[in-house]
């Protein structure tokens, strides 16, 4: 076996070589290279770590929004609500006033020309009596030839019209 | 590979050669020749190195390659944060420099470079590798134990709820337990890769024999050697995955005893 028989004329120059080359690969690369390659790893980590939370954040900042805009558009549908509201019964008592002048001045109409009517028929029916009482005094004095006053003949007719 | 009286040597791959500064290059007497040992340990650093550059772009969105260095650190950082916590993080540049400097050189001496006639060399087959390696982990253990919690460390060799009649035979037993640590550490990873290397090695003695000796052996032993060779070679890719896991995963066990203390 070369390693133990080479020992003794082998070993200083083993153990030499190794240090020199371990120690070039400790300081150049365990120290020089590790770290930063370690710096990288760690700086991506962190930045991934980073975007996360920064997306994280936008999310809530975007819920928040969300939740405010539909605050505010409950707001904005409910203050629609009470406007249309409000102009239905302003609507509906426009039309009232207006109906109730309307009404009230169909009525007055009504009324007048009922007042006429009842004025007409009034004169009408003493027109009526008038020709009337003229007939029977007529009739009278031509059938059975008495004269009668017109102040009876008229009272007559009047008795005679009011008992249908 | 060399072929001794027709067979094949299954350790040779093994042998440590000398490239150039044999002779010359010392530090206090002791020779440190630039040897095939170190020169794989050399490519394992550049393609490590070359890989994980390649990969530090630290674009936003990551390219593949960039994905797949950012897998590797990511899966030691996951590795730390299980065993120790928060406070694993510290030692992230030295486990992943060992998790992938041992998977690195695992899977750079499993590669077919043979086909090209370059023979790779596995670091990590040598005891006297992994042995620095967990002697360094051991070493780090103490220093961060010792360092963070003074002499009330040695609390760690009575687990909690042992009867006070106890502790005299606990207290010896953990110490033992905590000071085979770098033993096992060390071993387990050369016997892992030296016994996978040696078994394709053989496999692969079998397959050269039987085919050299007739079309009858052929059939009979050097085929199934080959087939089998192909599941092991798979089997190989994962040990050294898996034994750089265990090796990273037990430091950061043996860390986490350090640094929380149970």
């Amino acid at each position: 076996m070369p390693q133990i028989e080479q020992l003794a004329t082998t070993y200083a120059s083993q153990i030499f070589w190794l240090l020199v080359f371990f120690g070039i690969i400790f300081f150049v690369i365990g120290r020089g290279m590790v770290p930063k390659v370690m710096a990288t790893m760690d700086g991506r980590d962190k930045q991934i770590a980073d975007d996360l939370a920064a997306a994280e954040a936008a999310r809530a900042t975007a819920d928040a929004e969300e939740e405010s805009w539909r605050v505010q558009a409950n707001k904005q549908r409910a203050e629609a609500q009470a406007l249309i509201v409000a102009a239905k019964a302003d609507a509906a008592k426009a039309t009232e006033a207006t109906l109730a002048v309307a009404s009230a001045r169909i009525d007055e109409t009504l009324t007048a020309a009922e007042a006429r009517i009842a004025a007409a028929r009034a004169a009408a029916l003493g027109e009526v009596e008038g020709v009337a009482a003229e007939a029977a005094q007529d009739i009278a004095s031509r059938i059975a030839g008495l004269s009668i006053p017109a102040d009876e003949a008229q009272a007559a007719v009047k008795g005679v019209l009011a008992h249908g | 590979m060399r072929v001794a009286e027709g067979k094949v040597d299954p350790v040779h791959q093994f042998t440590i050669e000398s490239l150039f500064g044999t002779d010359q290059w010392a530090i206090g007497g002791y020779n440190i020749a630039f040897t095939n040992s170190a020169l794989w340990m050399a490519i394992t650093t550049v393609v490590l190195i070359v890989f994980v550059a390649g990969g530090a772009k630290r674009e936003l969105v990551p390219g593949r390659w960039q994905m797949a260095v950012e897998g590797l650190t990511g899966f030691v950082d996951n590795l730390l944060m299980a065993n120790i916590g928060k406070a694993g993080r510290k030692y992230l540049p030295y486990v992943f420099s060992l998790f992938a400097f041992i998977l690195f050189a695992n899977m750079l001496g499993l590669m077919p470079l043979a086909l090209f006639g370059v023979h790779p060399f596995t670091s990590t087959s040598h005891f006297t590798v992994t042995g620095v390696l967990a002697i360094m982990s051991f070493a780090i253990v103490l220093i961060v134990g010792f360092a963070k919690h003074g002499l009330h460390f040695f609390s760690l060799f009575v687990p909690h709820g042992t009867p006070v009649l106890m502790i005299p035979i606990i207290f010896p037993i953990e110490l033992i337990s905590f000071m085979v640590r770098p033993f096992s550490l060390g071993l387990r990873l050369f016997v892992a890769m030296m016994a996978g290397h040696v078994l394709l090695e053989v496999l692969s003695g079998f397959v050269i024999s039987g085919t050299n000796a007739g079309v009858g052996i052929f059939f009979l032993a050097a085929l199934p050697s080959f087939l089998l060779m192909i599941g092991i070679c798979a089997l190989e890719l994962l040990v050294a995955g898996i034994q750089a896991y265990v090796f990273a995963l037990l430091t950061c066990v043996y860390l986490n005893d350090a640094e929380n203390l149970h």
